[in-house]
């Protein structure tokens, strides 16, 4: 007798649960090492609580308790943990480190092979200086890479506002920004220059925004973004430059990739965001950056930052590199 | 990195001798493409190319099994959901997505004004369902894999969506185009981690897709 499983999820045989587990202990004993302290959060929130994030997440499950109360699902584990920090440690004395490993649901279209259950491991540092936190959060992320057995990984590293200021300084009107930086999530340069020449920017400078989402890899990409000109592109250069020249100092940044294309879908990054590619692997396995404007949603002036990676894909990708030996 | 050739993934069918004439002009040899060979994989100029069914594109680039690829928007569109990164406007395979309906009959109109909501055959359900919401019409999306100039002129459906490069097959068939939604043309896209991590010979085929597409 066959009884199904609704798409997107899975079970875990013996075999798998033993690497999974291993794989775990190695990313928890990593974080706990450089003081992030393991926490668990329920994995349902008040829908209120979820949405402070960016508004409601058309992709969460949500429904209504007995009580009538509407809950969420949880999506990710960056917001419960800032809600966590809000009500426990609001009167303590900052910065907070913290990990996790837990799983997270999301609602996905079918036949995508993408999961509506997964797990993320991660940390979150909250109430560090800016600069400092991305830098220190972006090392537990090599190291976590490390000890997951994947050498080959590469961090890039990217700013979530250049491109809203960008369309800001360019003169792109309001109404037309939200679709130009859609396209520019989706990375879809032939809509994006239609989009640009539609708002009314000219070609060299529609050009340019494109050429601008093209530039990644070591330093010498902030020159020619810098090249490039603009308020905006300069403000996002000095900051990748003092990002990445104190990753240098510290001998982190030999895989850490400057990308001036760099947007996550996740609506409340600010700042530097960072995103986690291996070659094995045709998926991105995680991400992260800073979120101060979420701290504020939750009353919080903290200056906060940290990265997901996805269990799933990191063993995929472990057992690719394990392959190649 | 030493790694292995970059894939490309090259559409059989309608866009298969332009996509070879680009990426002879680009450099890259295909010539092997050209024979009647039944292989679907070849290496030339440093390269795997990949053949397959346009419709397939963006699921071998988006899992990473080709690491860049090139089909057409209409493809892109319908599965616009697929994370691919879309690099240029090739400018050829130029063809017009549209609503047509039988040569001078007016059930389409009739049905719209007496029903409120119209029956459309389609191979592109998304298309044509974003098109008509956009629009503020109702309709019922049949989906058809084969030829849908059949359904209007048997009574399934009272139009079609369906894309046309010369007008040719509607006129054979005794259609017409009424409505005119998009424009649609080759797209060079690539996968998003290889987009990063093999930024050097993405950038470079490229570049020079880019110069031979504008010749």
């Amino acid at each position: 007798m066959i009884h199904p499983i609704p798409p997107g999820t899975r079970d875990v045989l013996p075999d798998e649960m033993r690497e999974l587990r291993r794989l775990k202990a190695a990313l928890i004993e990593v974080f706990e090492d450089r003081g992030y302290g393991e926490v668990a959060t329920p994995s349902i929130e008040y829908d209120e609580t979820m949405a402070r994030a960016d508004g409601p997440d058309r992709s969460s499950y949500r429904f209504f308790d007995e009580a009538g109360e509407l809950l969420t699902l949880r999506s990710d584990m960056t917001v419960p943990i800032a809600r966590l920090v809000a009500t426990r440690f609001a009167k303590a004395e900052p910065p907070f480190r913290f990990s996790y490993l837990a799983g997270g649901y999301r609602a996905v279209r079918p036949q995508r092979g993408q999961m509506r259950e997964f797990v993320q491991a991660g940390v979150e540092l909250i109430g560090a200086s800016a600069e400092e936190g991305t830098v220190e959060v972006i090392e537990v992320l090599e190291a976590a890479l490390d000890a997951a057995g994947l050498g080959r990984a590469v961090i890039g590293l990217g700013d979530a506002d250049l491109y809203r200021q960008l369309l800001e300084e360019m003169g792109v009107e309001e109404e037309s920004r939200d679709a130009i930086l859609s396209s520019l999530a989706t990375h879809d340069l032939v809509a994006l220059e239609q989009g640009l020449l539609a708002a009314g920017i000219g070609a060299e400078q529609a050009q340019t925004c494109v050429q601008l989402t093209q530039l990644r890899g070591g330093r010498e990409v902030l020159e020619q973004a810098r090249g490039l000109g603009g308020a905006a592109v300069e403000r996002a250069a000095t900051q990748l430059s003092e990002t990445y020249e104190e990753l240098e100092r510290r001998g982190a940044a030999d895989r850490v990739q400057i990308d001036l294309g760099l947007l996550r879908e996740l609506g409340y990054y600010s700042g530097a965001i960072i995103e986690v590619y291996d070659p094995a692997v045709g998926h991105v396995l995680g991400g992260g950056g800073r979120y101060d404007g979420l701290m504020k949603q939750f009353g919080l002036d903290f200056s906060a930052a940290g990265f997901a990676l996805y269990l799933d894909r990191v063993h995929t990708a472990q057992m690719e590199e394990a392959r190649r030996g | 990195m030493a790694e292995a050739p970059l894939t490309l993934a090259v559409p059989r069918g309608a866009l298969f001798g332009e996509t070879l004439d680009i990426l002879d002009a680009a450099g890259v040899d295909t010539s092997e493409l050209r024979g009647d060979s039944r292989s679907l994989i070849f290496e030339t100029s440093g390269m795997t190319l990949v053949t397959m069914r346009p419709s397939d594109v963006p699921t071998y680039v988006e899992s990473g099994a080709a690491d860049v690829g090139i089909t057409g928007k209409d493809v892109l569109l319908e599965q616009g959901d697929r994370v691919v990164y879309e690099l240029l406007d090739l400018g050829f395979g130029r063809c017009r997505m549209v609503l047509a309906a039988q040569t001078g009959d007016d059930r389409l109109g009739e049905a719209q004004r007496r029903l409120g909501m119209m029956r459309i055959a389609t191979k592109y359900p998304r298309i044509a369902e974003e098109y008509f919401e956009s629009t503020g019409r109702q309709v019922e999306l049949i989906e058809v894999k084969g030829s849908v100039e059949l359904a209007p002129l048997v009574g399934l459906g009272d139009g079609i969506v369906d894309l046309v490069a010369t007008g040719r097959t509607l006129e054979e068939n005794e259609l017409e185009v009424r409505e005119e939604i998009l424009e649609c043309t080759a797209r060079f896209v690539a996968n998003r981690v290889a987009h990063k991590l093999r930024a050097a010979e993405i950038d470079e085929l490229t570049a020079k897709l880019r110069e031979a597409s504008s010749r």
